[in-house]
């Protein structure tokens, strides 16, 4: 199979607690996956593996058409690789507007003299609009993103990973503090941007991973406990003792 | 909405687009002017001499201020090392304004001799003058180029720069952030303060260099005429400084180097290489703060290594601090508000107070005053003077309900950035 993102044998401790142990993951280039555990099984330092945040002690990350190893790349590098990370906790830059978060977040060459002569043209204006409209911020393009309602935050950042185009999205409990007609909105979103690139949703809520109707991935302790469908996974016997049958 | 469009006058003129640019330049424009027919050079002669120095001088640091606001108000890095690269720029430019003039006057000195004087007997002779105070009369390898102009101009560019991006690119690098940063930029300026306090660093130790409001071949023009020149040059130099840092601060760059003060660890996820911002605006404030000074002191006449001190740069961030962190025109009201101020209280001009018991002489109880003001301002008007635009022209900001703006350590909180 065609993979996007290959993890093998990756393992990471803190202070001698093993966050992530012997951890091997694929994901493909289309795909659409969630990735579930209860607190503590590694999910998080997964993803802070993958973005570069965390070393591991051991394994390889690679990635894209190429193969690279991601383990050598700074946070940028990789974010500029085509990576895009949305974190539990919406973070946005509160004390800028909506349209100038979203600018930020555009494709374009980041380097220094690259931005410092950037002005925006009438296309990069006219995708800002149209992915505020997508996240359903389109009245609020000159707001400033601190005013902005905790689900309208997440949406946002949504929004900015959209704009980024990244070729992997991982997405860090996006349902988050939403009403029910948030959370549709946002399976809706998720479920249209894992048709062109992969996406790795991190959820606790079942509801919310049964509506995206995707495979899944269950860690346990920093590893794979099981893997398949919703249905598949929710019958295993191990599954149901760590995670369901608490 | 249809209506919403997203930069509302995006193709308008500079000009309109920020209107606090037009503002403060005919602002500085009409100082300028005023300033010029008041003064004894070239107008009717009510502002003295000194005093026209004394608003020149604060024109520079006023624009070590703005840099200053763009490295800490913007970027979010609190260095308090800044003042360095100001002394550098001064010392920079002091070099060839000593060599060039006791040049002059050892070759007249030695035409009167019977035999015209050789090259190398000149060059001992400026040697001597120079360096007689501390004991040496050979010139030390650092004044090469002390006799070229062109040279220590562009020194007075480099050398702040270049140290700037050595110092910013190990200290970025290995993620120095928020007070450590500080620590390590104050440890730096005290090392070089100190360095240059020895005699044998080649800048004459604790004497510095002086003399250097008399320009070389220019004896001939009355100071109240040069001081008028220098202020014209201040004020363009502010004004071009900062036309650059508006426009640095306003594009998307701006916002990249705000999201960094407000969020450091997103902007990397974002795929913006910070650590190269951070550097970039480090060495750009850097090259500023050494032109302010290379104005600065042909002004003060003198510069010794004093200047340098730990304590100036800290008085450069109350200074920002009091005018209003992240706003261009705080950090030039807050540096002229009390740098003119300082001038006034320990010039010998305020009051003294006499409470009976206790006078209270200014001189000595300024630092007090203001070490109490820059107290105040940070509990109590974080937004500094500059906020009080805010009452007036309507800025609308997030309400954060208490929470700061950013995890980061220069963030701004969220009390400077309400309403």
């Amino acid at each position: 199979m065609n993979t996007l993102l290959e993890v093998s044998g990756v393992s990471v401790s803190f202070d001698g607690f093993r966050a992530i142990n012997n951890l091997s993951f694929q994901i493909g280039p289309q795909e659409l996956r969630a990735v579930i555990g209860p607190n503590g099984a590694g999910k998080t330092t997964f993803m802070d593996i993958v973005t570069g945040k965390t070393r591991p002690d051991e394994g390889r990350v690679t990635y894209g058409e190429r193969s690279q190893s991601l383990l050598k790349m700074s946070e940028s590098e990789i974010a500029r690789a085509g990576v895009g990370r949305k974190f539990q906790r919406p973070t946005v830059f509160e004390d800028q507007s909506v349209a100038d978060n979203l600018m930020m977040a555009l494709k374009k060459d980041r380097g220094p003299f690259a931005v410092l002569a950037f002005r925006p043209s009438r296309a990069d204006e006219a995708r800002v609009e149209e992915l505020a409209g997508e996240i359903g911020l389109a009245a609020a393009l000159h707001r400033k993103a601190g005013e902005l309602s905790h689900g309208q935050k997440q949406w946002l950042e949504i929004g900015m990973l959209l704009a980024q185009d990244p070729q992997l999205l991982l997405v860090d409990e996006p349902a988050a503090g939403m009403t029910v007609s948030e959370r549709e909105h946002t399976t809706d979103i998720l479920v249209e941007a894992a048709k062109t690139r992969a996406v790795v949703v991190v959820e606790h809520d079942m509801e919310f991973v049964r509506r995206l109707g995707c495979k899944v991935t269950v860690l346990h302790e920093g590893s794979v406990l099981a893997e398949g469908s919703i249905d598949h996974v929710t019958s295993d016997g191990k599954v149901i003792e760590v995670y369901l049958g608490r | 909405m249809a209506d919403v469009t997203l930069s509302p006058g995006r193709r308008t003129p500079l000009a309109l687009r920020y209107p606090s640019v037009m503002i403060f330049l005919a602002c500085l424009a009409l100082f300028t002017l005023g300033v010029t027919v008041l003064a004894e050079g070239f107008g009717i002669g009510v502002i003295s001499t000194s005093f026209v120095k004394t608003l020149g001088k604060t024109l520079c640091l006023c624009l070590v201020a703005l840099a200053m606001d763009l490295v800490w108000g913007y970027c979010g890095i609190l260095s308090l090392g800044h003042m360095a690269f100001f002394g550098l720029g001064g010392y920079a430019i002091g070099m060839w304004l000593m060599y060039a003039r006791t040049e002059i006057i050892v070759a007249e000195s030695l035409a009167n001799q019977p035999l015209p004087p050789t090259p190398e007997e000149i060059s001992q002779g400026i040697a001597t003058q120079i360096f007689g105070v501390v004991g040496s009369s050979e010139f030390p390898p650092i004044w090469a180029f002390a006799h070229s102009l062109p040279l220590q101009l562009a020194a007075v560019v480099l050398v702040p720069g270049l140290l700037a991006l050595v110092f910013g690119w190990l200290a970025f690098r290995s993620r120095v952030t928020g007070v450590y940063l500080s620590i390590l930029t104050q440890a730096m300026t005290l090392a070089l303060s100190l360095y240059l306090f020895q005699n044998d660093s080649g800048l004459r130790g604790n004497n510095g260099l002086s003399g250097l409001q008399n320009l070389p071949g220019l004896d001939h023009v009355p100071q109240s005429t040069v001081s008028i020149w220098f202020l014209w040059a201040s004020a363009f130099a502010l004004g071009a400084g900062y036309v650059l840092c508006a426009w640095v601060v306003s594009g998307k760059f701006g916002s990249v180097i705000r999201a960094i003060r407000d969020d450091e660890a997103r902007v990397r996820f974002l795929g913006y290489p910070v650590e190269v911002y951070k550097l970039f605006i480090f060495t750009l404030t850097a090259v500023i703060a050494g032109i302010a000074g290379a104005l600065y002191y042909p002004q003060a006449g003198i510069i010794n290594p004093a200047e340098i001190a730990p304590i100036a740069s800290i008085y450069l961030a109350v200074w920002v601090a009091i005018g209003g962190r992240g706003r261009l025109y705080g950090a030039v009201i807050g540096a002229a508000f009390v740098s003119l101020l300082s001038t006034w209280f320990t010039g010998g001009q305020a009051p003294d107070v006499n409470l009976g018991f206790y006078t209270i002489e200014w001189v000595n109880w300024w630092t007090v005053l203001l070490g109490l003001s820059f107290v105040a301002v940070t509990l109590f008007a974080p937004k500094g003077i500059g906020g009080l635009v805010d009452l007036i022209v309507d800025r609308r900001s997030p309400d954060r309900h208490g929470a700061d703006l950013g995890p980061d350590e220069g963030a701004l909180r969220e009390k400077e950035a309400e309403r």
